[in-house]
């Protein structure tokens, strides 16, 4: 079930544009940021509010990189894998996350504090390498530094 | 030199408000644009020679001129491309993050010269800064009168709305962003209708990146002249140029369009670091040809890149050097387009991630002698003219140039069985 408020977000949003399925994907991001992901039961929600089939709202949803289908960790953290952080050697920052938190892309630690994912350019590549946790981004990044962000992270 | 885009920008502080930014001479171009009629706006656009900055380098005022003007529809769009996904590819940031009020007063003449009433700015959702302080501007042009109904007292109203993406690289493609702000998957639109008869919600609609917008208050203020004068190469205005990789100070500047590689890299970018030389350049984003030491002199504008071979592109630099693999780096790059190609066309749906795998055996030493031609054989069928958008073709261009000018390389991963760079 949604609930109210996020059906009153969902409301403004289809009220901004003239076609109601073009708020599709703004109800998509409300309910992810409240609930952390989109659930199976999310999506059959949504849809059903949207006017839509749940299969063609699921074509939307997973087309978008930062539509989470399955559930996430408290933390996101995306790191830029693209072509200034390849040269610039986000490899190195991988093996650290990798060995620090044991996780890999597309996982998520056990005690659900943190899950690491890929990201395309975060644009920012005169300050390569750059990961993004949650809202935040980081630049110029080494490992020691990295080592401090992420014990700010709970 | 004169630097209009960035005048105004200072990372160190927070943007001009719009009390700072009518100071300044902020807004003077709406005034005078809401007293001249909309085809002159767009004839003194297309006179400057302003040339869109989202990559494919068309004429600004051109594509407007093909909007209906006829009074016929009531519901026109303008959108502002601030996807920027381009890897390598971080200019419109700035100006975005630096001085949003530019970029709204660029949207509001140019939405007064197509006569458009709505407004998008389509940002990319890992840009929050620029959210919120886009917002914000935007809530003080409606508080002053800029934008909402009769703007001025012209006559004119326009919205404007702000709407963040949820991350994939087709996004940016103009018309596939359309399918995005439609609530659909962002795959393209065939061609033609054009958006401009037939775009947002079957609206005439027009596209244009940040760094286009935000010329145009200077080009309405100063002239189309003015314009032309601030180049010393073939294409006029001034240019947002960065440069990333092994430099001493990777950064981005604005300077006068057709300012050589060589300045760039040397003066802006403070030469190579020690220890490094230089290899070659992607001049404008990932989906640029390679050019290398003997382009060093070329002027970086549309037409003289495109004489060398490459394209301007974003006019973003990506160095590589020579310790880093060429093979390496453009099997990073294959991997971003495997990963982003929308799967709508077989050659790249197929095609991208068996490029991606060749590479890739290269890089860990099992490449045989036939995968040079396989990959030659995709920068064939990947080329111009096989698929719906520019993904592929602009795949197929480091790569195709790597092979040209670092053909030596692959054959070393392939007859040493491994990567002479690990
Ligand atoms: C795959 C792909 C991605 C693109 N991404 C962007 C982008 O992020 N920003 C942009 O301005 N143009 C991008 N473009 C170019 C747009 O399709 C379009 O040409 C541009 O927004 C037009 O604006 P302009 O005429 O002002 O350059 C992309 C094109 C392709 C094929
Ligand atoms: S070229 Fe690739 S990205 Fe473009 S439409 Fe075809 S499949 Fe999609």
């Amino acid at each position: 079930m949604l609930t109210p408020e996020e059906i009153e977000e969902i409301e403004h949003e289809a009220a901004l544009v003239p076609v109601r399925r073009a708020a599709c994907i703004e109800a998509l991001k409300i309910v992810q940021q409240r609930r952390g992901y989109i659930s199976d039961e999310s999506l059959r929600d949504i849809a059903e509010h949207m006017g839509m089939s749940v299969e063609d709202l699921d074509s939307v949803a997973t087309f978008y990189n930062l539509v989470f289908r399955r559930p996430v960790g408290r933390n996101v953290i995306l790191l830029c894998d693209s072509i200034s952080c390849y040269v610039m050697g986000y490899e190195k920052i991988y093996e650290y996350i990798r060995e620090r938190l044991q996780i890999g892309f597309g996982e998520t630690t056990r005690d659900g504090r943190f899950t690491l994912l890929p990201n395309c350019c975060l644009g920012t590549c005169d300050h390569a390498p750059a990961l993004m946790i949650n809202n935040e981004l980081y630049r110029d990044l080494t490992t020691e530094r990295l080592n401090e962000i992420l014990t700010e992270y709970k | 030199m004169e630097k209009p885009l960035t005048q105004h920008i200072n990372s160190n502080r927070p943007p001009l408000n719009f009390n700072e930014y009518s100071g300044v001479g902020g807004y003077e171009a709406v005034r005078k644009a809401m007293a001249m009629a909309p085809a002159e706006i767009t004839k003194t656009v297309q006179d400057s020679d302003l040339k869109g900055r989202g990559g494919a380098g068309f004429n600004t005022g051109m594509k407007w001129s093909f909007v209906p003007m006829n009074g016929r529809h009531e519901s026109k769009y303008l959108v502002a491309n601030a996807d920027e996904m381009e890897p390598g590819t971080f200019k419109d940031r700035l100006l975005l993050e630096g001085n949003p009020h530019q970029l709204i007063e660029g949207m509001i003449i140019s939405a007064y010269a197509i006569q458009a009433n709505v407004s998008y700015i389509f940002l990319r959702w890992a840009y929050k800064k620029a959210a919120r302080v886009i917002r914000q501007a935007i809530a003080e042009a409606y508080d002053a009168g800029y934008l909402g109904k009769n703007i001025l007292g012209s006559g004119f109203s326009l919205e404007m709305h702000l709407h963040t993406g949820v991350g994939r690289y087709m996004c940016g493609e103009e018309t596939a962003l359309l399918n995005a702000l439609e609530g659909k998957r962002a795959t393209p639109r065939t061609k033609p209708p054009f958006p401009q008869v037939s775009g947002l919600f079957g609206k005439p609609t027009i596209v244009n990146n940040v760094e286009t917008l935000c010329n145009i208050p200077h080009i309405i203020n100063r002239g189309a002249e003015w314009f032309k004068d601030l180049s010393l190469g073939d294409d006029a205005g001034t240019k947002l140029y960065g440069i990333s990789g092994r430099v001493n100070k990777p950064g981005i500047w604005e300077l006068p369009m057709g300012t050589t590689m060589r300045e760039l890299i040397e003066e802006h970018g403070g030469g190579m670091r020690k220890g490094y030389k230089f290899k070659g350049a992607l001049p404008g984003g990932a989906s640029t040809d390679f050019l290398v030491e003997e382009h060093m002199d070329v002027k970086m504008d549309f037409r003289s890149v495109a004489a060398a071979g490459s394209r301007l592109g974003t006019g973003t630099m990506v160095i590589l050097d020579d310790q880093t693999c060429p093979v390496g780096f453009v099997h990073n790059l294959e991997h971003f387009f495997a990963q982003e190609s929308c799967g709508w066309c077989t050659p790249c749906r197929e095609g991208l991630p068996w490029t991606e795998k060749i590479l890739k055996s290269l890089e860990n030493g099992s490449g045989r002698q036939e995968d040079i031609s396989l990959l030659e054989m995709h920068t064939q069928f990947l080329g111009p003219g096989n698929t719906f958008c520019a993904l592929a073709p602009g795949a197929m261009e480091p790569l195709q140039s790597a092979l040209k000018y670092f053909r030596d390389d692959f054959e070393k991963h392939i007859d040493e069985k491994r990567c002479p760079y690990k």
